[in-house]
């Protein structure tokens, strides 16, 4: 895309996302507000991951982790202070530690690349079954249990900066959700445009040519994989406050996978994708488990959504190889060279 | 003749014990231009990677200036004045030529400092036409010129070019003769060439490689009359070449 639409492409999106976050409270019902707000949270992790795999070239598969990591954070912290200020910066300070050590440990190894994408998700499923492990009363940080397979419920919303007595109710979550996921989506288009995030992109095309001409692409690599630790970690904050809960299975598996799919189907190298793809891919999972007419149809107790989504996965690998957004582009742009011959 | 640029002693690399480069003793001085000639599997490009850092030495030691620089990291020995054009050009195919060129000026120059270095390579190397193209989408001898302009836009010290002008044409080997000749007088400068009319318009010295050892040093012309090397590289192609 040139520079020029890029611009005002961002425009637009900034616009919309402005006019979203003062009407829409006033137009929808609360149950849209509410599943709205969750789709927002979770594309911002979405874009976390969009940008460690799709600019750093980093396959992150245990992306999720640090999602789990941030809003296991904010849970024991908010519980044991009561205000969310400290804890929501805890929920990304946490992550973004961690995935600061587990980076240095793996990308100054230089281990390849798809070993990372193994050791991450090896990570999170030993965090998976860590937590599990931690039914009993004695598995305790503070007041705060942690809750085993149960998971932590019960937890208090994000409040008003410094006054505890002032929690965000509905309304006021989704446009913290809309809000952040707009400063997060803003935040790295700049760093995709800055002198940083050039070097990134540089990186992930040829990381030997880069280190020849004098990059230190470890460097590079761990900051970025920490800031994308530290955004999902963010995400997980808003999850835990969204739904007054935060349990194990933001650490399983399948949560780690839909990640994935949420960007395959966006497509990969693209932010706007990402998003694109997790409200897509969440809708449907939403309406599959909602609908009745589509399993009588095809006369069926019930569809799992699970088998659905490696089914569109499927498709979109074999039919739509490079994602949603790179493909509209690509046709755009071909309709717009047909047109000025 | 000025001081030492690099020097090597005792140089090795093995892989599973079979040796690619024994024992090479090598030095440049400031300022010299050296071609490296041998047959295919003597040794020069597993040489050149020891030099940037791509390969850890078995044995021996580099010298860069008179500093131990053995085993040290890629992006260091970039930083020292090390810069090298692969054998196959090794480039950032995703993005554009004009990008590419100041990503590689930017590491050690300002922004104003790094635009006018790319608007001089784009003069220099005639890639103004296709500077705002993908790297991917050009042509093999465009891209040999994208990448010896990267190794350019970071000026450095000691130039590696390994087959710079494989898959160039006639007109565009000569253009690369003319510029490595204007090249030189600024930086040292090694290059691995096969092609001996191109050898024969750019050096002085060469060198000769041979089962990972150096055969013989001299002018060319000294070279090209060695029956030594006659039979060891030239051999059925000589009387082609020489």
């Amino acid at each position: 895309m040139s520079n020029r639409a890029s611009s005002a492409g961002g425009i637009v999106i900034a616009a919309l996302g402005v006019a979203a976050l003062i009407g829409v409270p006033y137009v929808v019902e609360l149950f849209t507000l509410v599943d709205v707000a969750v789709y927002c949270i979770l594309s911002i992790l979405a874009l976390s991951l969009a940008f460690v795999w799709g600019y750093a070239g980093i396959l992150s598969f245990g992306q999720s982790a640090f999602f789990g990591l941030g809003g296991y954070a904010y849970a024991m912290a908010v519980i044991n202070l009561g205000e969310s200020t400290v804890p929501v910066l805890a929920g990304i300070l946490v992550p973004m530690i961690f995935a600061a050590l587990l980076g240095y440990f793996m990308i100054y190894g230089r281990v390849s690349d798809v070993y990372l994408a193994v050791i991450t998700l090896t990570v999170s499923l030993i965090l998976y079954h860590l937590i599990n492990s931690t039914s009993g009363p004695e598995y305790t940080i503070g007041r705060a249990r942690l809750g085993g397979h149960n998971g932590v419920p019960g937890l208090p919303p994000i409040n008003v900066p410094g006054n505890a007595s002032a929690p965000l109710d509905y309304a006021d979550t989704f446009r913290l959700s809309l809000g952040a996921l707009l400063l997060v989506y803003f935040t790295l288009r700049a760093v995709i445009a800055s002198r940083f995030g050039r070097v990134l992109v540089a990186i992930r095309e040829n990381e030997l040519r880069a280190e020849l001409l004098g990059y230190d692409s470890r460097r590079y690599k761990l900051m970025a994989f920490t800031l994308g630790a530290g955004i999902a970690g963010f995400a997980g904050v808003l999850f835990a406050s969204w739904g007054s809960f935060i349990g194990p299975s933001v650490f399983g598996i399948a949560f780690a996978a839909q990640v994935i799919v949420w960007i395959l189907v966006g497509g990969l190298g693209t932010l706007g994708g990402a998003v694109v793809g997790t409200v897509l891919i969440q809708y449907l999972t939403t309406w599959l488990g909602q609908t009745k007419a589509l399993p009588a149809m095809l006369g069926l107790s019930k569809i799992d959504p699970s088998l659905v989504l490696g089914i569109v996965l499927i498709l979109f690998v074999l039919l739509v190889p490079s994602g949603i957004l790179p493909t509209l582009r690509k046709l755009l742009r071909s309709r717009q060279a047909a047109a000025s011959a | 003749m000025s001081g030492q640029i690099l020097e090597t002693r005792g140089l090795s690399k093995r892989f599973g014990g079979v040796p690619a480069v024994d024992g090479v003793d090598f030095r440049l001085a400031e300022g010299e231009l050296r071609c490296l000639i041998g047959p295919n599997g003597a040794g020069k490009s597993t040489f050149f990677k020891m030099i940037t850092g791509q390969l850890r030495p078995s044995g021996g030691r580099v010298l860069f200036r008179g500093e131990d620089v053995t085993g040290e990291e890629r992006h260091l020995l970039a930083k020292r004045g090390i810069g090298i054009k692969t054998q196959v050009p090794s480039l950032f195919d995703g993005i554009s030529v004009r990008e590419s060129l100041y990503l590689a000026a930017r590491r050690f120059h300002s922004p104003r400092e790094a635009l006018r270095i790319v608007d001089g390579i784009l003069a220099e190397t005639g890639l103004h036409a296709v500077a705002e193209r993908r790297v991917g989408e050009l042509a093999h001898g465009q891209r040999q010129w994208v990448e010896l302009g990267m190794v350019l836009a970071r000026e450095p010290l000691l130039m590696l070019l390994d087959e710079p002008t494989a898959g160039m044409t006639p007109d565009e080997t000569a253009h690369t003769a003319a510029l490595i000749g204007k090249l030189r007088q600024q930086r040292a400068i090694i290059v691995v060439e096969h092609d001996m009319q191109f050898v024969r318009m750019i050096a002085e010295g060469v060198t000769v490689f041979h089962q990972g050892r150096i055969l013989m040093e001299a002018p060319i012309s000294e070279v090209l009359g060695d029956p030594r090397v006659r039979e060891v590289y030239l051999g059925a192609h000589s009387e082609r070449h020489a």
